[in-house]
């Protein structure tokens, strides 16, 4: 349950974070830490305006999304302690339930008959399709290296092993994780959340049509999602033996350095060609491959 | 009792021919209810009572056969798929057929529903019946009654020629099963599934079970067996594609489970064996689904998906198997055979909805339907959990089957030695692919046939069907949403069955700890479901403080108004051809722009992908075959003469050979 509202905490702060790092990469003064919050409550005020051709199911979409995304909120496990609810193989749960959420995102932006929604909406199957395998990918060898199938038990016994090469598994998660949360999130190198065509953009351009308090759900949702891969890192890098004190303070360290550093590569870095991405995002399943090769060594299969 | 009871609506099937046109459909339906009551009355004693199997004596005194029926926990198990899905595909064949009856004569409507009775009554024998000749000749029914179903429409010569098709690679496929059982005739002096046993534990287990394999992987559609299906399906009326795709397919992956059963050695590589197809046909089948306009068409391609991760289950099972691993057998074997279930039911709810959108618009063209969810709502809602389901996404039953499988795989990889983490991780790749394909595929198909503008005038003019098209369809999706939400009560059945068929010895811990997880899956399912719940009570009295407007779509600041500057399935499939290219061969026609060309004229765009297995395996062989014999065809001249002549080489031929002792 701390873990729960840890990562509640943490999205709170984790776009703020971003732009404030943004502005001050850029020599701007910026907003404040609180804006993109701030900016909710505008929305939640705000009324809506629907377009004439969305139906049914434009109007339940950010809502199921959003659902989805806090259940999916229930299997990530903190420190020693188990996640909310979990069994064995909740990450498939976990994966097919974000899933879900992401289909009706898309129908969501089919059903306004944009063609630029369209577009994003083709977009966002297109890439979260290539991105699927690799979550897997990491997912089983993590599976292989622990002997365990729950994301609470993985992450107990992830450091526990007698294997001193951890290490070094550790930091290919990480890496991992970092990847595909960017993937999964729309953001740079992928997508680039603040460009101002929409021909280039994926995720702001599926939601063109939502306003109000729809559009403050899907932010919710996305700021969200953001905490939840945070804290998969966090548990690959952080032994789940240690006290839960420092730990707590820890789990906050990691998220705030994770904001920095997707605000650092969104100041420093240009967005893919549109194209290009199918072959990035496969470059991070066959470095999850590389990352298996490496586990069938340190678990002595191979060799 | 038993016996006298099924023969006499055996017997009863023959009086279609006669009855009146206005009340035909009823008396069918009649026969069809006592059939499924029968038949799940056996179901029930299989599974309640103590006895493993149930025996039933069908001695048929004029003809002199003697048809015994056993039905043990698989085939009952087989018999309740087949029950659902044939009930409620009848029960939707009311509305779809309504229009024929004035273009249609009585005798059409008999065959039909004559057709359709012995489909149903040929398919539950197919699941009873253990002796091979009998088999053979139940099996053969099978293929005949679906073949008339699919002709329905015969003025229509294309749906004859496919039908055709059909008929010869169902024979195909028969031939093999013939060849297999002869084997097995010739060795055992038996002609029958019990005599396999006896036949593996003393001959070669890989050719035997290939060639079984082959013969029922036709009737299922493995790739690259697949190639009537995307034919048949789309040419079939709606209710006979559901249950031909529902439930006939599974005929398939019934009789690869039956001979699977007495298979002995070999194991490990008759388990790669199927797992490597199946992931071919899993993976490919929703590739090329998704590059297809026939809205039939891309879901028979579905179907082709889905008997990929029945076999993915299967193989996996057999690997287990071969591997001591109860937990993978297990798991594997019942994440198959629950598919069968789920398949059965989500796709032949696609299928009706898919006739419902044809019965509206008269078209199966995805790129000319659009907008339908204002003007079909029902037909909308039904379709999209359909859609949902068969994407293996919570909570529906779909994924049930689903993380049976990965549970299974998940589970064995910290044990597996090298090659079998290899396998796995394979699979387990595969398997995310083909969830992420789906939703592709699906998000597609819904999105552009029911969301957006409609794209053509027959999309505009569309009215949702009658209420006794929709309301077969609330059965199914009552059984898609139990299963999703109180999985444990589905998952016990099917474990219990796959440990009698396989004979594993100790399997309380695997199954206990799966039924915990699913307990656990029933509770986040329930609170997911709750969720959205609330926050839509919420959001419905929270929109009503504010301010609500309805405009155009945001059109950028270009709200140009014709519906054809809406995305298209062609479209939205582009980036997904351009990678998938080497596998599709997707074919553009066009004609460019010429320089001097000032004012473009208007223009055609047509782009068309081929099935590449279709083209090599079916298209290509027959092409040359029938050159071949045209070339032959010179000897034919018509001549008297000439025919003679040809008597007597041939006589001349048998004398010289006879003579020299060579015949």
């Amino acid at each position: 349950m701390i873990g729960f509202v840890l990562i509640l905490i943490a999205a709170f702060f984790f776009p703020g974070l971003i732009l404030r790092t943004k502005s001050i990469a850029s020599g701007r003064k910026g907003p404040g830490i609180l804006q993109p919050v701030k900016d909710i409550g505008v929305l939640m005020r705000k009324g809506s305006v629907f377009s004439k051709t969305t139906g049914l199911v434009f109007q339940i979409a950010p809502v199921v999304t959003l659902s989805s995304i806090l259940c999916a909120l229930l299997v990530i496990p903190f420190a020693n302690q188990n996640a909310v609810i979990s069994f064995e193989g909740d990450f498939v749960f976990f994966s097919y339930l974000l899933a879900f959420g992401k289909f009706f995102a898309i129908i969501a932006a089919l059903d306004t008959g944009s063609s630029f929604e369209g577009m994003g909406a083709n977009r966002e199957a297109f890439f979260s399709m290539l991105m699927e395998p690799a979550f897997f990918i990491l997912l089983a060898t993590f599976a292989m290296f622990t002997g365990y199938t729950s994301f609470s038990d993985i992450f107990s016994h992830f450091f526990i092993i007698e294997n001193h090469y951890v290490l070094i598994y550790s930091i290919i998660g990480f890496f991992l994780f970092v990847q595909i949360a960017m993937v999964e999130n729309s953001r740079l190198p992928v997508d680039d959340p603040k460009t101002h065509l929409e021909l280039t953009m994926i995720h702001e351009v599926m939601i063109l049509d939502n306003s109000g308090f729809d559009k403050a759900l899907i932010h919710i949702g996305s700021y969200l999602k953001f905490a939840i891969y945070g804290a998969l890192m966090y548990n690959v890098i952080v032994p789940a033996g240690w006290n839960i004190f420092l730990q707590t303070g820890l789990f906050l360290v990691v998220q705030v350095a994770f904001a920095i550093i997707i605000g650092l590569i969104e100041s420093f870095r240009a967005r893919n060609k549109m194209n290009k991405n199918p072959k990035f995002i496969l470059t991070i399943s066959a470095i999850a491959w590389i990352a298996f090769v490496v586990i069938l060594i340190l678990t002595d299969k191979l060799i | 009792m038993n016996a006298i009871l099924f023969l006499i609506i055996l017997s009863l099937t023959f009086p279609v021919f006669f009855i009146t046109k206005s009340v035909k459909y009823y008396y069918t339906l009649f026969l069809l209810m006592s059939g499924i009551i029968l038949t799940s009355v056996w179901c029930f004693e299989v599974f309640a009572g103590n006895n493993q199997q149930l025996d039933i004596q069908l001695y048929l005194s004029l003809f002199q056969i003697n048809f015994i029926l056993t039905i043990d926990r698989l085939s009952a198990f087989f018999i309740v798929v087949v029950n659902i899905t044939v009930f409620t595909g009848f029960l939707y064949a009311r509305g779809y057929l309504r229009p024929y009856y004035q273009s249609k004569n009585a005798l059409r409507f008999s065959i039909h529903y004559f057709s359709y009775l012995w489909l149903y009554l040929s398919m539950i024998m197919v699941v009873m019946i253990r002796d091979g000749l009998s088999f053979l000749i139940v099996w053969e029914i099978m293929a005949l009654s679906s073949f008339l179903l699919v002709i329905f429409d015969a003025e229509d010569r294309t749906i004859l020629k496919t039908g055709i098709s059909y008929l010869i690679q169902m024979h195909v496929g028969m031939f093999f099963i013939l060849i297999a059982f002869l084997m097995v005739d010739k060795a055992t002096g038996q002609m029958s599934f019990d005599a396999l046993k006896l036949y593996f534990s003393n001959h070669s287990n890989l050719l035997l079970f290939i060639l079984f394999f082959i013969g029922f992987g036709i009737k299922a559609g493995f790739i690259p067996l697949h190639t009537w299906l995307p034919e048949a399906h789309p040419a079939a009326p709606s209710h006979v594609s559901g249950v031909m795709s529902g439930v006939m397919i599974k005929m398939g992956i019934y009789g690869i489970l039956r001979v699977l059963m007495s298979v002995q050695n070999d194991l490990l590589l008759i388990g790669l064996i199927i797992l490597s197809i199946s992931l071919v046909s899993g993976v490919l089948g929703v590739m090329i689904a998704i590059v297809q306009h026939d809205l039939k068409r891309l879901l028979a391609y579905h179907s082709i998906e889905n008997i990929g991760i029945i076999g993915i289950g299967i193989g996996l099972g057999v690997i287990g198997l071969a591997t001591n691993n109860t937990a993978l057998t297990l798991l594997g074997f019942s994440g198959g055979l629950l598919h069968v279930m789920n398949h059965s039911l989500f796709k032949s709810l696609l299928f009706f909805n898919a006739g419902s959108v044809y019965k509206a618009t008269h078209t199966r063209n995805i790129e000319q339907l659009g907008g339908l969810m204002k003007k079909m709502p029902y037909t909308a809602v039904l379709f999209l959990i359909g859609s949902l389901a068969i994407c293996g996404l919570p909570p529906f039953n779909g994924f049930i089957s689903e993380y049976l499988i990965y549970l299974g795989m998940f589970k064995s990889l910290s044990a597996a030695n090298l090659y079998q983490s290899i396998i796995i991780l394979g699979t387990i790749v595969g398997l995310a692919l083909i969830g992420g394909l789906a939703i592709f595929c699906f998000t597609k198909a819904f999105g552009i046939v029911f969301l957006g503008e409609p794209r053509s005038e027959k999309a505009l003019m569309a009215k949702e069907v009658g209420k006794d098209m929709i309301f077969p369809q609330y059965i199914t999706i009552a059984f898609i949403v139990l299963i999703g939400l109180a999985s444990v009560y589905f998952v016990k059945p099917v474990f219990n069955i796959v440990t009698k068929a396989f004979g594993l010895p100790d399997i309380s811990m695997a199954a206990d700890s799966t039924i915990n997880n699913l307990t656990q899956i029933s509770i986040l399912s329930g609170i997911f479901v709750f969720t959205i719940i609330i926050l839509l009570v919420y959001r419905h009295f929270h929109l009503k403080t504010k301010q609500i407007d309805v405009g155009p779509t945001w059109g950028c600041g270009y709200t140009a108004g014709t519906y054809k500057q809406q995305y298209t399935a062609t479209s939205y499939a582009y980036n997904y051809n351009h990678i998938a290219k080497p596998l599709l061969q997707t074919k553009k026609l066009m004609t460019d722009i010429r320089e001097d060309e000032i004012f473009p004229g208007k223009r055609t765009f047509i782009s068309h992908s081929d099935d590449i297995f279709k083209k090599h395996l079916i298209d290509k062989p027959i092409d040359w075959f029938s050159g071949l014999l045209k070339k032959i065809a010179v000897m034919q001249t018509g001549q008297i003469q000439h025919y003679i002549l040809y008597a007597f080489v041939f006589m001349l031929l048998v004398f010289l050979l006879t003579y020299f002792n060579l015949i």
